[in-house]
Formats: structure tokens, sequence, C-alpha cells
């Protein structure tokens, strides 16, 4: 792991380093070469990195006041806004904080699409990405049905029925994930015990997310391998430390806009209304950052097959470091996937739209094509693109463009192969 | 592959793997199983509804095992237009007759076979109930006629006790 050999300079330092090498750990980190033409896209992973520790921590502060149980979850959530000191602060932090998490997962994730991050040697670190995404989808849907609302007890009724659709044993399921015969006390307790498991889940799954990062180290906009350490790394401290400071500090002022002036507008009226099992909301609607997915649900006329386009929707991004056949990692030198790049933008943009609308008419048409476009990119475009497109000639090394010459050996011999 | 003897050694690997494999599954399905309805959950079996009340045309919507039960007292033009439905035009064919058998009295689960919304009354093309969730259409049956729900609104086991009295479960 480390890149070289370090001693501490303190006795008391070396003694303890060769018991428990934390102080090489510290080390390798502050030291850990960078590619040094990162933007600002590539300042989303440390934002992350903030987004989970603020859920974890104001998520344990709210567990101390909160109340698992279908009589008492509305009463305590309210008794949170009301009575507990800075109660209502807290709760809206963890409540936009995972709005802000995804708007940060997002990001994170399109900026790996543009500049093909998730291929070679980086598939494990993109997969690992994945199942955090999963994860955390759980996580906020469970969260959401904490507060016992209409839309919380709603919003678990229909994605737990979800699993209703599975053949002959689907209805087992249900039961057995709901421990009755519809959504009641013994669903509330397990998704409180689930959505306090998860965050500390993802919280390992992201120390091995950069633990895979590290082996290969960071990609780039240019795209290509290059030597580590040389010209065209910088340590990561303090260069980009301070880089990701900034940017986090961007990010918080953006957070706390909406915990501050508007606490609210992400979510939906119906949730302070208390659950009632008798009556549906007119509309239901799930958080903003799962609509693409409820919009590719609702498409499919076909429940089973619904339910089957909308996990095949998550789940195909697994795959994608081999659907994608380009040998060119970055968009930069990739003029047609570039222009295929946004329109998967706007398609998903257009699915979450449609998502939040009725399925009905005109919505319902948009968002059927729109799936089909989705299944089309990643299935069709994507593994053709790389055979067909003619791509600009990348760079000999980050420098090169600029300075001229320091080409790099592992470069020059991989633009041999690909020629 | 050179022929491998089977030795003492090959039959103490594999009976130990089967124990240690029954004993891993005799731990996780306790695990597992508390996740199922328990027995309090399982004890609110059935409810006893008076319907003496209930006027032709109207429904009251109940409480059973968490979710809700329409009791609909029909109009002879709704179960008319429910028994005139030929099988071939339903999407899941049950007749009416099977699914209400006091004719005048529709008893059975609201909740959407789609995803488990609870239809509105009186709404949607075919004069029954309507799904405002994803758009499934019910008749005066409460079977699917239209939209993602794929089976009719599930009857529940029910008894007439006496004529003013239903028990359902």
């Amino acid at each position: 792991m480390s890149d070289h050999e370090y001693v501490p300079k303190s006795k008391f330092g070396k003694w303890f380093n060769d018991r428990l090498p934390l102080l090489s750990l510290a080390s390798h980190l502050t030291d850990y070469p960078t590619p040094k033409n990162l933007n600002y896209w590539w300042t989303f992973g440390g934002i992350l990195t903030f987004c989970l520790i603020t859920q974890i921590v104001t998520g344990l502060t709210l567990a101390m006041h909160y109340i698992a149980h279908a009589d008492l979850a509305f009463e305590s959530v309210e008794h949170i806004m009301r009575d507990v000191n800075y109660g209502w602060l807290i709760r809206y932090i963890h409540s936009n904080g995972a709005s802000m998490f995804f708007l940060a997962v997002y990001i994170h994730i399109f900026r790996s699409l543009f500049y093909g991050s998730y291929k070679s040697p980086r598939e494990i670190i993109w997969i690992i990405g994945i199942i955090i995404y999963l994860l955390m989808m759980a996580a906020a849907f469970m969260g959401y049905v904490l507060p016992w609302g209409q839309m919380s007890f709603w919003g678990a009724t229909v994605i737990t029925n979800l699993f209703s659709a599975i053949p002959f044993v689907g209805e087992g399921i249900v039961n057995w994930l709901w421990g009755g015969y519809s959504v009641d006390n013994p669903t509330l307790t397990r998704f409180f015990t689930l959505h306090y498991l998860i965050p500390f889940l993802i919280l390992g799954l992201v120390v091995l997310h950069i633990w895979a990062l590290h082996v290969p180290g960071n990609n780039n906009p240019v795209g290509i391998d290059i030597k580590k350490p040389s010209k065209d790394t910088v340590p990561f401290h303090p260069y980009i430390v301070i880089k990701d400071g900034f940017a986090l500090l961007m990010f918080m002022i953006v957070f706390a806009f909406f915990v501050f002036y508007s606490p609210n507008i992400l979510g939906h009226a119906d949730n302070y209304i208390e659950a009632n099992p008798m009556v549906t909301p007119a509309h239901i609607v799930p958080e903003w950052y799962l609509l693409p997915f409820y919009a590719i649900l609702r498409s499919v006329p076909d429940k089973l097959l619904g339910v089957i386009a909308m996990l095949s929707a998550i789940f195909i991004l697994a795959a994608l470091p081999w659907l994608d056949t380009s040998k060119i990692r970055s968009a930069v030198f990739r003029p047609l996937y570039k222009q295929f790049y946004w329109i998967i933008v706007a398609d998903v943009l257009i699915l979450g739209y449609v998502g939040a609308m009725p399925a009905e008419g005109l919505y319902l048409l948009v968002a059927r094509v729109a799936t089909a476009y989705y299944f089309i990119h990643f299935l069709i475009i994507l593994p053709v693109l790389g055979y067909k497109e003619k791509t600009i000639p990348v760079p000999l090394s980050i420098t090169e463009p600029v300075l001229g010459g320091f080409p790099n050996p592992s470069t020059v011999k991989k633009k041999e192969s690909i020629n | 592959m050179s022929e491998k003897k089977v030795e003492r050694r090959d039959f103490l690997f594999t009976a130990s793997y089967a124990v240690g494999a029954v004993g891993v599954g005799a731990v996780i399905w306790p695990l597992v199983d508390q996740m199922n309805p328990d027995a309090s959950v399982k004890a609110l079996a059935s409810t006893e509804v008076d319907i003496s009340s209930v006027e032709p045309g109207k429904s009251i919507t109940v409480l059973w095992r968490g979710k809700p039960v329409f009791i609909k007292r029909r109009t002879q033009e709704e179960i008319d237009e429910a028994r005139a439905v030929k099988l071939e035009e339903l999407k899941h064919p049950e007749t009416d007759e099977e699914r209400a058998k006091n004719p005048e009295w529709l008893v059975m689960l609201g909740v959407c076979t789609h995803l488990g919304c609870v239809p509105l009354n009186d709404k949607g093309d075919y004069n029954g109930w309507f799904c405002p969730c994803h758009g499934s259409h019910y008749d005066t049956s409460g079977r699917i006629r239209k939209g993602p729900a794929p089976t009719n609104m599930e009857v529940p086991r029910y008894e007439f006790v006496n004529s003013n009295t239903i028990k359902i479960g």
C-alpha cells in the first residue's frame, strides 16, 4: 500500500509504528500522489464523506429523542421539532442532508461517467460505489418511513409491495418484510433498526472504496495512466486537501440555504399528516432522488416487468465497465460519446421530471420513450460506440500538452497497442 | 486429472462441512423467522362488523388485519352492470356470482393489487373503484379492468353471522 518506506522521527513514534503502523497509513494518505489536473468535479468524494458523517452524527442525536412505535413516532418527531433544544435544526440537517447526499452522489457518478473512471483498472471501485448507492437508497427509503406520516406509510406500502410481484413466494416475502399483513408497528421498528445499521455498512464500504482507489490512484480529466509520483502528480496534502476544503465550503452554503431558508421544499406536505391506513394520499411520489427509477417502474404496464425494469436500470450500472468497450477513458477525447453523455444526462433528468407527474397521457408516453432510451444507451450505444468511434489522440502525459516532453512510457506503449 | 483414492480424511471433511452447514442453518433460521408475523398479529384474525346502517349504493370501510376492507351495499344497476360483463373481457376472469354470494353485498380488501394503495370509491372508467397511485380501474365487482394491477381486489373469507352482522376472517 505505501509507496515508500516511512520511518517516524520520534523514538516513541517508531516504537508505536512498529506495533501498529498507523503513522505509516497517515503518511501514505498525506503523501498520496494525486494527478495535478484534477478539477472541481473531483472534490465530491470528500464532500460525500462529509455528508455521511453529517448523517451519522445528526442521526445518532435524533435517535436519542425519537420513539420507534406506530402510536408515538409521529408525535416524537413533532416533539423533536418543538421541544428538544435545537431539535428542529438537527432534524432539518438530517432530512435535507439526505437530499444533499444524493445531490453529491449523482454529481460523483456522472463525473465518473464523463471521465470513464469506472474503466479498467478501477472496476472494483465502481462496483463498490454502486453497492454504496444501493445502500443509500435503502437507508433513505427507510428513514423516510420513520416520521410515520402519510407519505411515510404509503411510500413504505408501495415499495414493499414491489416484492409481491415475485411469482409464488411474493406474498410470503412481503408479509415477512412487514411482520404482519400490512405496514404496521413491526415494520416501523425493523426499519428503524436497519436505518440505524446501514450508515455503518456504508462507512465500511467507503473505506474499501478508498482503499481500492489508492491501488491504481485517481483517474483524471485527461483519463490517461500517469506515472506516480512524477511531474504529473502533487501530494494529496496540502494541495487536494485545500481544494476539497474550498469546494466543501461552497457545498455547505447550498446545504445551509436549504436547512435555514427552505427546509421543507424537498419534502411533501402530506407527511405532516399522521399515517392513516384507511386513506391513500391522492398523489404518491417518492423523494426526488428516486424519481427516475419510479418513472421507469410506472412506464411498464405489467407489474412484474415494471419491477424488473426498475431494478435492471440500477444493476445495469454495475456492468458498465464491460458494456463500455472504448479503450479511451475521458469523454474529452471521445467526440461522439461526449454527445451521448449529455443525452443520457438529459434522459435521466426527463425521467425524474415525469416520475413526479401523474402517469397518464403525454407524461406516460415521454416516460416510455425515456425508459427505452435509457436501456438503449447502456446496452446498444455504449458497446457499439467503442468499436465505431474515431477518438482524438490522447496526450502522452498531463504535462505534455502544456510543456511538451516527459512522455510516460506506459502510455506510449498503450497508445501503440491501440493504433 | 489423476485417479484419486477416497480416503478417511475426505469423508471427515465432507461430514464436517455437512454438520457445519446444518448448524449454520439452525442458527440463521430463528433470526430470519423472527421477522414473520408474530402470534399477537395472527391472533387478530377476525373482525365482526355491524352493517345495519349502510344504505344501498353506499359503502363502509373497516380495518381488518391492518388493511381496509370495503363493504359495499350495491344498487340493482351496479349488480346488473357487474353481472353483464363477459368473462372474455376480463384480465382476471371471475364471475360476479363467485365474488359476491349475496349480490347486494360486496366484501373485499380495499387494497389495490398493484402496489397496495387504497382505491377510491365511485371513480374510474367502470363506475367502481380507481386507484390514485398508478391508475388502475376496477368495476362494480372490484375486478381489474384497466391499468397495471394484475388481479381483482381480493375477497377475504367472510360470513353473515346474522342479517346485520358480517364476520370477516
